[in-house]
């Protein structure tokens, strides 16, 4: 049964990286494009754990912990940049 | 004898140490200057002294010292006659010299700079000839060359002396290269450096096929240090310097180097037809020519300094005959030619430092106003000439012989003949030196009134002419030593031989005669023959010299301008283009074996991370003008390259990607605050059309690589089944990545942070230096205002990065731990807590952020750096080599058993120099968007959390001002 829903639950994010990647590449403003890329952080850290409980591993988890932890503040410099200018001021 | 060896080392490193004081004890005045640069030569006389009497005796003193073992290169000193003679050549003739200088130099000019250098060449010196290594050798031969640069460019306000100073160092150091390679050959023939192992070995040197390049590559290099024809020219433009120094390198020492090695070699390399053809007849050509020149120079350091050359091209020329006996003469005329030369350039010093010119044509008379002078200069003149009773009679007498009987190409006349012209013109300018100096009328018109200088100048000269004479009256007493170095030459049996004055009616005596009526004929009308000369045309060596360097100079600025003339995609092309025509060359040699492995599946997740970066990177070309687009683009593909390392099981490397993609966006961004926010069009279609071909080849080039190389086989085994079994045993961790950076390839790692450290370093100079610039200027000018929408510091930024303080720490610290035995390590660990300090600087301010930051980031770099550096340094003290890693299991009650190993403190190093330098550069590209002026914030925020009804009620009165408006 799980591999049944790892399958599904791969499969949506797969195509929700794509959608991501069209949003980065086609958007109103800058501001969708970081936020994209913010999904896609997201998305790669379920990715990942998804990978993880494919593999019975949990050696996996501490690159999920990380993206989740410093994957926002690459999308914080983003905005500052967008907002600011200069992001430290 | 073991005992009395160890002092060889320490009298080749008694000048080194010497060279650090003088430049300080200046500050005590000359004298006390001068006294600490004459100590240490002192010392190493007095322990040159203790060992001569073994030698003497025969025997040979040797001391080692393994430093390279496996390059074959080792501290080895060896004391035999020749080197004793060598030796003591150099630190006597460098006392008396560093007594000369305190004298001759004027307040003027810097006296501790002076000593320095001189101390610096007499220990390179006597390190080439204690040197049992040719190794090492080799390296105290380019110190000779370096020092000696130094000291004939002293008075660096002349452009002769820097220009003599050049032409000297590129011969030399060219002649240095030839040496290296002609002793690498050499070394690999007998597969030993070490000299006397290879002195042991002189059938299968000439038995071998690369006896005559090795041959000729070592001479290359001799003939140009000891200025033999062709590369004789260096030497007279070195007259520039200093005449101490012209005394002491260019009469005793340094030129004597070339001859030095020859000697040395002599017992492997000479008693060949090529030895003789190529040895004797240069020394032969160089012997007339620069004795014929020298009689037409007016300059009488010139005129020394040509008949340096030609005594140089004697002596070369007796090593050339390769016979023992020519062996015994040539020493001999070493320690004369040593003694009489560097006494008259010591006179010729003195005539210049007291009458102020050392033109021939301006002087004469000097008889009666600097008799002593004059008493020493004939006297040494004398000898020179060759006249009996003074020493340099007995050894040209010698070389005559030698000569009288050697035969060239079959014709037994030709070398007896052209020894005699030499010997000739050797008696004129010699005589020339006495007559047209200190003889004739006193003149009227000298610069300056001469007269004799105080003792301390003339004791040098006047000491070495007591020599001349001693050994000339009673050549006995100079027996033991030419014995004892001959036979260190010759490397067996001498000969029968005596030093004596009276040979009898030989064919010696005859030339002898010859030459020196012919001299004086030759002088008495030397004003005829001078004019005559100086119309002649000749190559001048100093102008083909200069036109040669000029072209080699054009031709490099042209192949530099051509290849990079500063414009990064036309040198990214050339680059490119090479890399791949060497990998097509490679590639067509067929080395590269069939694919023996089957691709993987391809799933469907991966599938779509491939067309992420594949769309990624297409993205990238299209926009590529927008540059906040581009970068955003960079972010999807750093991502999705962590994922990759996941999926293809390299957690570390993904951990690592993680962070620095994150440290990277944020320097980018950094960056690009001060840049242009699209890119220009700056090439023409065709020109992209081309640079996109290019571009296009390196990556499918480097992609058809990547998967032949996936597909097929190494050449070589791989190394990292080693590195899966050992890590655990050798190294005590089970992360393999962590063990090998930090205990296999620990010295890389080693290396590679302080490159790190030194690049941080460099962007905090630069930026401070662009601060300091134009581009401070323009970014003080306020052009870099972009738009300031929404808060400064906002609150939710603020309270958030504060909270993911301790836990990105906490964060670190596990990551720091696990490394050893998990995927994680310092590197990682030093990235996270970074990235944490960062975060407090995007949220409260640059100023706010270091205030609170109490030790600089250049300290926390080199507290890493010393950390690492220390650990490696602890197995020194057990006994190990650098860096030699120890690990133990300690358990301390309520815990668990855990390990401890070296490895971690060197991590610690890393994790520290990671921060530092990251945060170094972070702080400098920060740093430069400050401006004067600018206000500072004092609190973390825009808004006091704690004073909000003063804020309410300010922006009550805002609203209420703006309804009344």
């Amino acid at each position: 049964m799980i591999h049944y829903a790892l399958i599904f639950a791969f499969a949506c994010f797969g195509l929700a990286l794509l959608m991501n990647l069209y949003r980065i590449i086609e958007a109103p403003g800058v501001g969708d494009r970081i936020l994209a890329l913010d999904t896609m952080v997201v998305n790669s850290i379920a990715l990942l754990g998804l990978y993880g409980i494919l593999r019975g591993t949990t050696v996996y988890f501490e690159a999920s912990m990380l993206l989740a932890m410093t994957g926002f503040i690459s999308t914080v410099a983003y905005t500052r940049f967008l907002l600011r200018g200069d992001i430290i001021e | 004898m073991e005992s009395i060896g160890t002092f060889l080392p320490l009298i080749a490193m008694m000048p080194f140490v010497g060279a650090l004081f003088p430049g300080l004890m200046i500050q005590a005045g000359r004298n006390v200057c001068a006294m600490t640069a004459a100590v240490p030569t002192i010392l190493a006389i007095i322990m040159l002294t203790i060992c001569a009497p073994a030698v003497l005796d025969g025997e040979v003193l040797q001391f080692s010292l393994p430093w390279l073992p496996s390059l074959g290169l080792n501290v080895n000193f060896f004391l035999d006659g020749l080197g004793l003679l060598f030796a003591g050549l150099i630190l006597g003739i460098g006392i008396l010299i560093i007594l000369y200088a305190r004298f001759y130099l004027s307040r003027q000019d810097p006296m501790g700079q002076f000593y320095t250098y001189l101390l610096l060449f007499q220990g390179a010196m006597v390190g080439i000839v204690l040197s049992d290594n040719i190794l090492l050798l080799l390296i105290f031969w380019e110190l000779t060359s370096l020092s000696s640069f130094l000291l004939i460019g002293y008075w660096k306000h002349l452009p002769e002396g820097r220009q003599g100073a050049r032409m000297a160092l590129t011969v030399t150091g060219m002649g240095g290269l030839a040496m290296i390679a002609g002793m690498l050959i050499l070394g690999n023939i007998v597969g030993s450096y070490d000299l006397t192992v290879i002195l042991e070995n002189k059938d299968a040197i000439q038995a071998s096929p690369l006896y005559l390049p090795a041959l000729l590559l070592i001479l290359v290099g001799c003939f140009a240090k000891s200025a033999q024809f062709p590369f004789h020219f260096w030497l007279p433009h070195a007259m520039a310097a200093p005449t101490p120094v012209s005394a002491y390198l260019h009469s005793a020492t340094m030129v004597k180097a070339g001859l030095f090695l020859m000697a040395r070699m002599w017992p492997v390399l000479a008693g060949t037809p090529e030895w003789f053809y190529i040895v004797a007849t240069t020394g032969l050509i160089t012997m007339v020519l620069g004795a014929v020149i020298a009689l037409f120079k007016d300059d009488l350091k010139a005129l020394l300094a040509f008949s340096t050359v030609s005594h140089l091209g004697l002596i070369t020329m007796l090593l050339g005959f390769g016979t023992p006996l020519a062996a015994v003469a040539a020493v001999f005329h070493i320690i004369n030619h040593a003694t009489f030369k560097a006494a008259l350039f010591m006179t010729a010093g003195i005539v210049d430092h007291e009458a102020h010119t050392r033109d021939i044509k301006r002087l004469g008379g000097l008889r009666h106003l600097m008799p002593i002078t004059f008493l020493i200069a004939m006297l040494a003149a004398l000898s020179m000439a060759g006249i009996p009773l003074l020493n340099g009679f007995l050894s040209k007498e010698m070389m005559l012989e030698e000569a009288a009987h050697t035969v060239w190409a079959g014709s037994p006349w030709l070398v007896p003949a052209l020894a005699t012209l030499g010997a000739l013109f050797s008696v004129a300018y010699s005589f020339r030196y006495i007559v047209h100096v200190f003889l004739g009328d006193v003149r009227q018109d000298y610069p300056s009134k001469p007269h004799d200088p105080d003792f301390g100048m003339w004791a040098a000269p006047g000491f070495l002419v007591l020599l001349v004479v001693l050994i000339g009256v009673l050549p006995a007493v100079a027996e033991p030593l030419v014995r004892t170095t001959a036979g260190a030459v010759v490397g067996g049996e001498l000969p029968y031989f005596s030093l004596k004055i009276w040979h009898g009616l030989t064919p010696a005596l005859f030339m002898s005669a010859i030459a020196v009526a012919g001299g004086a004929l030759v002088l008495s009308i030397h004003s005829v023959l001078a004019p005559r000369w100086d119309a002649a045309p000749r190559p001048e060596a100093k102008q083909i010299f200069d036109a040669i360097a000029r072209t080699a100079t054009v031709f490099s600025r042209w192949l530099t301008d051509m290849l990079h003339n500063g414009s990064l995609s036309r040198f990214a092309a050339i680059f490119a283009v090479a890399v791949i025509a060497a990998g097509l060359f490679a590639w067509t040699g067929g080395e590269a074996g069939p694919p023996v492995r089957e691709p993987l599946e391809i799933a469907a997740v991966p599938a779509i991370a491939w067309a992420l970066l594949v769309l990624c990177s297409l993205g990238m070309l299209v926009f590529h003008r927008n540059r906040l687009l581009v970068l955003i683009l960079m972010g999807v593909v750093g991502l999705i390259v962590s994922l990759a390392f996941i999926y293809f099981s390299a957690p570390d490397l993904a951990l690592t990607q993680i962070s620095v993609e994150v440290v990277t966006i944020i320097l980018l961004l950094l960056a690009l605050n001060f840049l242009p926010k699209v890119s220009p069009k700056e090439s023409s279609p065709g020109r992209r059309l081309r640079d996109g071909v290019v571009a296009g080849a390196g990556g499918l080039a480097v992609a058809g690589l990547t998967y032949a190389i996936l597909l097929g086989d190494f050449a070589q085994e791989s190394i990292s089944a080693f590195h899966l079994e050992n890590s655990y045993s050798g190294g005590g961790g089970t992360n393999v990545v962590n063990v090998i950076l930090v205990d296999f390839r620990g010295y890389d790692t080693f290396g590679e942070i302080i490159v790190l450290g030194i690049a941080a370093l460099v962007i905090y100079a630069l930026s401070q230096s662009v601060l300091g610039g134009a581009g401070g200027r323009w970014l003080a000018s306020g052009e870099l205002d972009s738009k300031k929408a929404g808060d400064r510091h906002p609150l939710m930024m603020v309270i958030a990065s504060r909270v993911m303080m301790p836990i990105a720490l906490m964060a670190g610290v596990y990551i720091f731990l696990r490394g050893h035995n998990e995927p994680g390590g310092g590197f990682i660990a030093g990235l996270v807590v970074a990235i944490a300090l960062v975060m407090q600087y995007m949220a409260s301010g640059f100023a706010w952020a270091v205030a609170r930051q109490r030790v600089p980031y250049h300290t926390t770099i080199a507290l890493g750096v010393m950390a690492a550096c220390f650990t490696g340094v602890g197995a020194w003290f057990a006994g190990r080599p650098f860096l030699t890693s120890d690990f133990g299991y300690v358990t301390i009650p309520p815990l668990e058993k855990f390990e401890l190993a070296t490895a971690m403190a060197f991590d610690i190093g890393v994790f520290l120099c990671v921060i530092g330098a990251v945060m170094l550069a972070l702080d400098s590209l920060s740093s430069m968007a400050r401006r004067a002026g600018e206000t500072v914030n004092q609190l973390p925020m825009d808004i006091d959390p704690a004073r909000r009804s003063v804020a309410n009620a300010t922006d009550k009165m805002a609203v209420a001002a703006g309804k009344e408006a």
